[in-house]
């Protein structure tokens, strides 16, 4: 009887290894027909004049009729402005507060204050910010609602808060005595947050800046509100309207023409390849910077 | 020795105005970043409110009790809408809690060595994929999939709950669920195997010591040890899947009714906006959308402050076990 009752529970408990097992595979099957989804079909139309071409006139294959296959130099250009731009309002911004609530305000309540705000702000959906960006955009100038700028800007609102977090994990991970020794030298303390502290969480704040990057690039729901419809045309200023790879891949995943569901595969893969760099540059940088802290 | 004397004072006298003012200036520049954030947080809502206040004043309560979004016929009611965020969301969690935890256990207690760094971190690169790509693969891949395998079988078998039934269209509801599960699965595995991996070895010892089992040691003494951060990780995976918008946009088809049935084509806040935003035609339909996008925003922040006092819990509970 005994006997048996520890067979089952050893039984059982096989069973549940195996079964955690198979979550495992279940995750990784759709996970992995993503990208490799990706890799196959983007694959197929990758060579250097998507980078070089405008998007081709709407075409599906016919007998008889031969389609542009185009390029995709609209949206990685306006990917690359909307992440300059977005980044020239966040980066600041994001360090800044991090700064703030290491280095001066330390345990002060409004420093919690910035901790608790940017928890927050990091789970505001990216379509409420753009709603967000619409409205407040509206009451500054109608004009230029629907822009690469507006769209920087909402994506800036998303970037913030993880720049802001992932700083000030940074900050936190250098020493006090670094900072005393920078100051009992007699510079002044901002030379010291500067020069001294700032530079030795370097790594960090690299990483922290890859993430919010890489988040933003892949980002399409609030450019769908705020970049316009532009992918058609040739490059605009930075206050027309403006297009992006993730909006593309939206836009020609939607259309009805071979061509374009073609090259939206295309922008999808490269969207895809940037993300992974940068995720892996950011991984590599935090690695770096663990083994010095380990060597230190 | 008549050297050093002249030095010190001009050493310390002129960078030291130089200096206070650079600090004064700093510390400016500091305060304004930090305000600047804790101003988006309080803008978010009153510049949000204020674009909405037409829909605000005009529809008022009936905004949130109303079963028809109908711009044609200027009747705007969110339910449909909040039914389709809740419904989807809650699906895909059901599906990604069972998974992702048990994919977390089996990466923290049982996966061969070799096996967990890997794995883990090609989990967390998953996360990272945008949304939009996960939308596009559902669109051309798992669309066809439902609508010739999926929903046929689910109707075949489970066609007599009534959830799953009506014209298998393989858009809709079952289909924008099942996008969001995959999405929310890596958020749910990386903080449930955090919180599992901070469960100490000596808990794991002691049930092992008494002559538990691999999956009683489980059960008894890392889950609820682990309870909290794993909930906190379902809270923020649900957070994600409420806010979700691409993946849902391209897979719900964006039917404004109430789904009938998990088969049905429905819509969700987000891809109401993503959708109907740059075409809206009638003056109520921007602000009636910003309104949406409040709610949207009033729900997901609520969940996300809920998971970090369950996490600050964990925190305390944590430190409680450790004295």
């Amino acid at each position: 009887m005994n006997f048996d009752r520890s067979v089952r529970r050893k039984v059982f408990s096989r069973g549940m290894t195996v079964l955690t097992g198979l979550a495992i595979v279940a995750i990784m099957v759709p996970l992995v027909a993503v990208i490799y989804e990706t890799l196959l079909l983007g694959g197929a139309d990758l060579n250097l004049g998507l980078f070089t071409n405008g998007l081709p006139y709407p075409c599906s294959p016919q007998p008889g009729v031969t389609c542009q296959q185009g390029g995709l130099v609209v949206p990685i250009t306006g990917t690359i402005e909307l992440i300059a731009l977005s980044s020239l309002v966040a980066v600041p911004i994001g360090i800044g507060a991090a700064i703030f609530s290491v280095e001066y305000g330390r345990e002060s309540p409004f420093a919690r204050i910035v901790g608790l705000v940017s928890d927050v702000l990091a789970g505001v959906p990216s379509i409420v910010a753009g709603a967000f960006i619409y409205a407040l955009v509206l009451l500054y100038d109608p004009s230029i609602v629907f822009s690469t700028i507006s769209g920087s800007l909402a994506l800036a609102v998303l970037m913030v808060p993880i720049v802001a977090r992932t700083c000030e994990e940074a900050l936190r991970t250098v020493p006090n005595s670094v900072r005393e020794a920078a100051l009992a030298l007699g510079i002044s303390r901002w030379k010291a947050t500067l020069r001294i502290t700032l530079v030795s969480a370097l790594p960090g704040i690299v990483t922290g800046v890859l993430l919010a990057v890489a988040r933003s690039a892949g980002e399409a729901a609030p450019l769908l509100l705020l970049l316009g419809n532009a992918c058609t045309h040739p490059l605009q200023g930075l206050n027309q309207e403006g297009c992006a790879l993730p909006l593309f891949i939206y836009q020609g995943a939607t259309a009805p023409n071979a061509n374009y569901i073609a090259l939206a595969w295309a922008a999808a893969l490269l969207l895809l390849g940037l993300i992974l760099v940068l995720s892996v540059i950011s991984r590599l940088t935090l690695n770096r910077m663990a083994k010095r802290m380990r060597g230190g | 020795m008549s050297e050093p004397t002249p030095s010190p004072p001009s050493a310390s006298r002129k960078p030291r105005r130089v200096s206070r003012w650079g600090d004064r200036i700093f510390l400016a520049l500091v305060v304004i970043a930090t305000g600047a954030i804790i101003a988006l947080m309080v803008a978010l809502f009153v510049v949000l409110i204020y674009g909405a206040r037409a829909s605000i004043q005009t529809v008022g309560w009936a905004f949130l009790f109303t079963k028809v979004w109908s711009p044609a016929t200027n009747v705007y009611g969110i339910v449909p809408q909040l039914v389709g965020t809740l419904v989807t969301s809650a699906i895909a969690l059901l599906i990604a809690i069972p998974l992702g935890v048990g994919a977390a256990i089996f990466l923290t207690q049982q996966a061969p060595g070799w096996l967990r760094a890997p794995v883990s971190q090609l989990i967390e690169m998953l996360a990272a994929i945008p949304s939009v790509i996960y939308g596009f693969w559902g669109l051309i891949v798992l669309v066809p999939l439902m609508r010739n395998v999926g929903e046929p079988i689910l109707y075949t078998y489970l066609g007599w709950t009534g959830l799953f039934s009506g014209p298998e269209y393989g858009l809709g509801v079952i289909t924008a669920s099942l996008v969001l599960s995959v999405m929310a699965i890596p958020t749910v595995t990386a903080i449930s195997r955090d919180s599992i991996a901070a469960v100490p070895r000596s808990q794991v010892e002691a049930a092992l010591s008494i002559g538990g089992t691999d999956w009683e040691v489980t059960r008894r003494a890392v889950l609820p040890y682990a309870r909290s951060g794993i909930i906190a990780g379902i809270v923020l995976g649900l957070g994600r899947a409420l806010g979700e918008t691409m993946a849902v946009t391209l897979t719900i088809c964006n039917n404004n009714v109430l789904p009938t049935s998990l088969f049905s084509l429905g819509q969700t806040i987000p891809s109401l906006i993503a959708n109907d935003f740059f075409e809206a035609a009638t003056p109520l339909e921007i602000p009636a959308m910003l309104e949406a996008a409040l709610i949207l925003l009033i729900i997901t922040l609520s969940i996300n402050l809920g998971a970090r006092a369950v996490l600050l819990r964990f925190q305390a509970g944590r430190g409680v076990g450790a004295e």
